[in-house]
């Protein structure tokens, strides 16, 4: 199992409780020599029996006193659940489409169609990032190029046509920012994929399910009922970003994670998404089948209040509910 | 500079560092006798070239940045910025007429802080569309912007979807939106309303494009060449119409209006 700093102490604790377990596998084997072992062998047990109840408060411990930047790292974690690893408890029939007929297939976004909650046709758009090296340069590390977003629009647009729902997974550190990306428009795609989704006929449900990072991410996340999990953020730029623009110095990053209130509370206490999914103890990449459960029930709910409305109700709604984000001052 | 004279009378060119006599200079639209290099204007400056003479009527003059954020020194910024600019926001909106034709105006300026896409900003580029569409008139935006304002986090960020949105119920209006992109034209400005032009104007020279050079460069760990995410650039790439010079815009914006929104009947016709 891959970690992240914060979750050290975790890990020192299971590797001493690996060396106990070893350590009274030998005095069973002793015992079986007719050694007598039983006063080392209950002191080991003693001390792994009080490993599991320190192992679960110190666990609560670190994760009720969480900061933004340790959110952000959970967010980034490389075992985390992907889009694809929610597709897999979420629909049955799944079907990938490939391609923006135009240029390419890029590979950090995914898009199809299949069965949610074994009846309701749906289309999913999300980012995918890679698990090893050679996954993650085809995905380009989760930061989709042009061709990504239309290949999102053109399933969109297909869902919307045929009056299916769509659910969009959001997790990218941001869309690509290379020099192919912006001779091919990625700005204009990225335009694009938002006017679209605004306009779409059907319900749209958006989920961040781990890094929500800029441009690239309101690009898929238009939609009419917005769930983000616990450990994921939200954010106009990445905290190193925000640390290297404004105070020129990136090292600060953990101050500017904290300025840019870019965790799922802050983010529901400003209007930013409509409900925010606790995630099983350790968060998601602990039990991923327990997530997918929270979520298959978030997103029902709030496919069902969303089938009750007509297609010029769902994008007059869509366009308030959007129309009414971001604070000003407005004075007489 | 070492040398001695009237400031008011000549003007340093930024981009080739001639000196250019300043009635030369108005009288080209601030724009470079020597090098065609187009300066950054004020929104007052561009209004005041653009709309017919006493035309312009300002719209959500009071709609203002709230520092939703309580960011570390940015109310401080956005005072300072406010008394040296003598402006409310980084974009003046309102309408006007084009050679007659009614248009809803929206001006952005990179002047008050690099042009930045506050949550203000967002709301009255919003209601420019609204009104272009209550109304049925055509929609003229210019563009300066570094992006969004990282000062106001998501508050900033939602802009992108909610002037995307207000664009989708624009386009029901029957009535085209102009956009012209000027130096600079950046980020998530350029990732939504910027570019969701019926008809892309760029003026020569402008930078224009998703990602900062300076960033992608660290990024990818190449040297750009140089040109790389100008106005030319974009055009060579599609994804604008005309590289346009300053002295030439605005009857060609008359013309892209008689060609689409209709031909005015002749005065006192």
């Amino acid at each position: 199992m891959r970690h992240i700093p914060l979750e050290q102490p975790l890990i020192d604790l299971l590797d001493t409780r690996a060396t106990l377990e070893e350590e009274l596998l030998a005095l069973q084997d002793a015992a079986a020599t007719g050694e007598d072992v039983l006063a080392r062998r209950q002191d080991v047990e003693a001390r792994l029996g009080a490993l599991g109840d320190e192992y679960t408060r110190l666990r609560d411990d670190l994760f009720s006193s969480l900061t933004p930047l340790d959110k952000v790292q959970l967010a980034r974690h490389p075992d985390r659940p992907y889009a694809l690893d929610y597709v897999s408890y979420l629909v049955s029939d799944w079907c990938e489409l490939h391609g923006d007929r135009r240029f390419a297939d890029d590979g950090a976004i995914i898009a199809g169609f299949g069965v949610f909650g074994g009846q309701q046709p749906i289309a999913v758009a999300g980012h995918q990032k890679g698990r090893n090296v050679a996954e993650r340069k085809a995905r380009n590390m989760g930061m989709p190029g042009p061709s990504g977003y239309r290949k999102a629009v053109r399933v969109m647009q297909l869902a919307g046509r045929l009056g299916h729902p769509v659910l969009t997974f959001i997790d990218t550190a941001g869309a690509a920012c290379t020099p192919e990306a912006e001779e091919l428009g990625i700005s204009e795609a990225l335009a694009t994929s938002q006017l679209e989704m605004a306009r779409l006929p059907v319900p749209v449900i958006a989920t961040v399910i781990g890094e929500g990072g800029s441009g690239g991410a309101i690009a898929l996340g238009v939609a009419d009922h917005i769930i983000m999990l616990d450990y994921s953020y939200y954010s106009v730029i990445s905290p190193e970003g925000c640390a290297s623009i404004i105070w020129r110095d990136a090292t600060r990053f953990g101050e500017a994670a904290e300025a840019l209130r870019l965790s799922a509370s802050d983010a529901l206490s400003f209007g930013f998404c409509d409900e925010v999914l606790s995630e099983p103890p350790g968060g998601a990449h602990h039990d991923p089948a327990a997530m997918a459960l929270r979520l298959e029930e978030a997103i029902g709910a709030a496919l069902q209040r969303l089938q009750a409305l007509t297609p010029a109700q769902l994008v007059e709604q869509r366009y308030e509910k959007f129309a009414r984000m971001g604070r000003f001052l407005e004075t007489a | 500079m070492s040398l001695k004279m009237p400031a008011d009378q000549w003007v340093k060119c930024a981009n080739c560092k001639e000196l250019v006599y300043r009635k030369e200079f108005e009288k080209l639209l601030r724009v470079c006798p020597m090098c065609n290099h187009h300066q950054r204007l004020r929104a007052s400056e561009r209004i005041a070239m653009v709309a017919d003479p006493g035309s312009f009527r300002e719209h959500d003059a009071t709609v203002i940045s709230a520092d939703p954020l309580g960011f570390p020194e940015y109310a401080e910024k956005l005072d300072s910025t406010r008394a040296v600019t003598g402006m409310n926001e980084a974009v003046v909106c309102g309408e006007a007429t084009l050679e007659g034709y009614p248009v809803q105006l929206g001006v952005m300026d990179h002047h008050f802080r690099a042009g930045s896409m506050s949550a203000a900003v967002g709301e009255k580029v919003r209601r420019v569309f609204a009104r272009g569409t209550d109304k049925r008139q055509a929609v003229l935006l210019f563009i300066a912007s570094g992006g969004a304002r990282v000062h106001e986090g998501l508050h900033g960020l939602m802009q992108m979807a909610k002037t995307s949105a207000a664009i989708a119920r624009f386009q029901t209006s029957g009535r085209p939106y102009l956009v012209v992109l000027t130096d600079p034209s950046m980020a998530g400005v350029l990732a939504s309303y910027a570019s969701l032009g019926d008809v892309i104007l760029a003026e020569p020279g402008a930078v224009i494009g998703f990602t900062g050079p300076r960033v992608m460069e660290q990024t990818v760990r190449v040297k750009l060449p140089p040109g790389h995410q100008t106005a030319e650039f974009q055009m060579d790439h599609g994804m604008v119409d005309m590289v346009i010079d300053r002295v030439k815009l605005r009857p060609t914006l008359r013309s892209l209006l008689r060609g689409m929104v209709g031909v005015l009947p002749r005065k006192g016709a």
